[in-house]
């Protein structure tokens, strides 16, 4: 199991809560929240390591159109990148409906 | 023009059908309550996530896979489990066990105070959780004695949909239980086949053998032969109406673990010398034992 963090930087508007997804094989459960402070921090446990990059390369591509003062907090069981990107998604419309 | 295509009823019920075995767990309990009374406790958002799975390499989960919700059942005050089977096999570590065997508590101190709280168990479970396994073991210990505490003043209704099935430990939660609801894709048994394969070899039981694995241990079986009181389809619908419906009737009229002299009776006359099929324990066991 590896931990992993990152943080972005955000317009400052804080998100609904939202709940998505489960630790089943290949997929990842994900918590949203409003941040403390103006910045995005996201933390990952995930249980294949060594892939730091290939997570930085998905939550970079993320925030680029994300923007919102949220703590991301990733449960990751084996999910592929496209997955990742896909729960990413449906947490933020969660937190927008 | 083309002619409209004609079909069967049963295909039309079919396609109006909606999946309770597709519902994830949180999605389970609402389901079952009344429409738009759910309300979660100890959601993932309190993070009371297992302690011991992290610190042997294994990611836990928020809800560490269990969902406890009030809400009502046909107007009257309940409390849905639901057990999340895709997270480690729904198995029952501490935390996980530890919210059911609460839940299950403050059903109890609801009704000795004069409030009818319902209670529906929701299981997927390969029984107990081997990382946490001393512990697990003892919350489910705590697991059946609430559960035999509560069902003294209301029925507790047991759900097992599907694919996980229901093993282990929580078979016997099932035993004890009020009533219990199964659809055919469900499976309820002590040892699951995957386990006696390992331990016995395939010669004892082939576990890919599916129509011979759910002929034993499947929901049309179970229901055949008396451990199992509702047999549903896989329809969301149907099932919140069957556990609507055993409400109403309320208690059963015996408990199924109070008719242990004659299950016991059963196994002890069966020959084990040979190997039984689904259909000739159902002829040998006509009816159920309650």
């Amino acid at each position: 199991m590896e931990k992993l963090s990152f943080e972005y930087p955000t317009s400052g508007k804080k998100p609904q809560r939202f709940h998505v997804g489960v630790v089943g094989s290949g997929d990842l459960e994900i918590l949203l929240e409003p941040s403390k402070d103006a910045t995005a921090h996201v933390t990952i446990q995930t249980s294949v390591g060594g892939f730091g990059g290939t997570w930085k390369a998905v939550l970079d591509r993320f925030f680029e159109s994300y923007e919102e003062a949220a703590n991301i907090d990733i449960h990751d069981f084996g999910a592929t990148p496209g997955t990742v990107a896909l729960r990413l998604q449906q947490a933020v419309e969660g937190s927008r409906s | 023009m083309t002619p409209a295509t004609e079909l069967s009823p049963e295909v039309l019920r079919m396609s109006e059908r909606r999946s309770y075995i597709e519902l994830n767990a949180r999605a389970r309990a609402a389901q079952l309550l009344d429409p738009g009374t759910f309300h979660e406790l100890l959601g993932p958002f309190d993070r009371v996530e297992s302690p011991w799975l992290p610190l042997q390499g294994i990611v836990p989960q928020f809800d560490d896979g269990c969902v406890v919700a009030k809400g009502t059942i046909d107007g009257k005050p309940a409390v849905v489990i639901a057990m999340e089977g895709k997270f480690q096999g729904g198995s029952i570590g501490e935390v996980c066990g530890m919210k059911l065997a609460m839940a299950f508590a403050l059903a109890r101190r609801d009704n000795e105070k004069g409030i009818p709280t319902r209670a529906v168990l929701s299981l997927e479970s390969g029984g107990v959780r081997l990382q946490e396994a001393n512990i697990g073991e003892l919350v489910i210990a705590e697991i059946y004695a609430e559960l035999v505490a509560l069902r003294q003043h209301i029925p507790v209704i047991v759900v097992i949909a599907g694919m996980t099935g229901c093993f282990g430990g929580m078979s016997l939660a099932a035993g004890l239980s009020s009533y219990v609801i199964m659809t055919r894709q469900a499976r309820l048994s002590m040892n699951g086949p995957e386990v006696i394969e390992q331990e016995a070899g395939i010669e004892e039981i082939d576990s890919k053998d599916k129509p011979f694995i759910w002929g034993i241990c499947g929901g049309a079986q179970r229901f055949a032969t008396g451990a199992a009181d509702v047999l549903v389809e896989d329809d969301a619908e149907e099932i919140t109406q069957a556990v609507k419906e055993l409400f109403r009737k309320g208690q059963p009229a015996r408990l199924r673990s109070a008719s242990y002299e004659q299950y016991i009776q059963r196994l002890s006359a069966l020959d084990t010398s040979k190997q039984w099929t689904g259909e000739d324990i159902r002829n040998a066991w006509k009816g159920g034992a309650k």
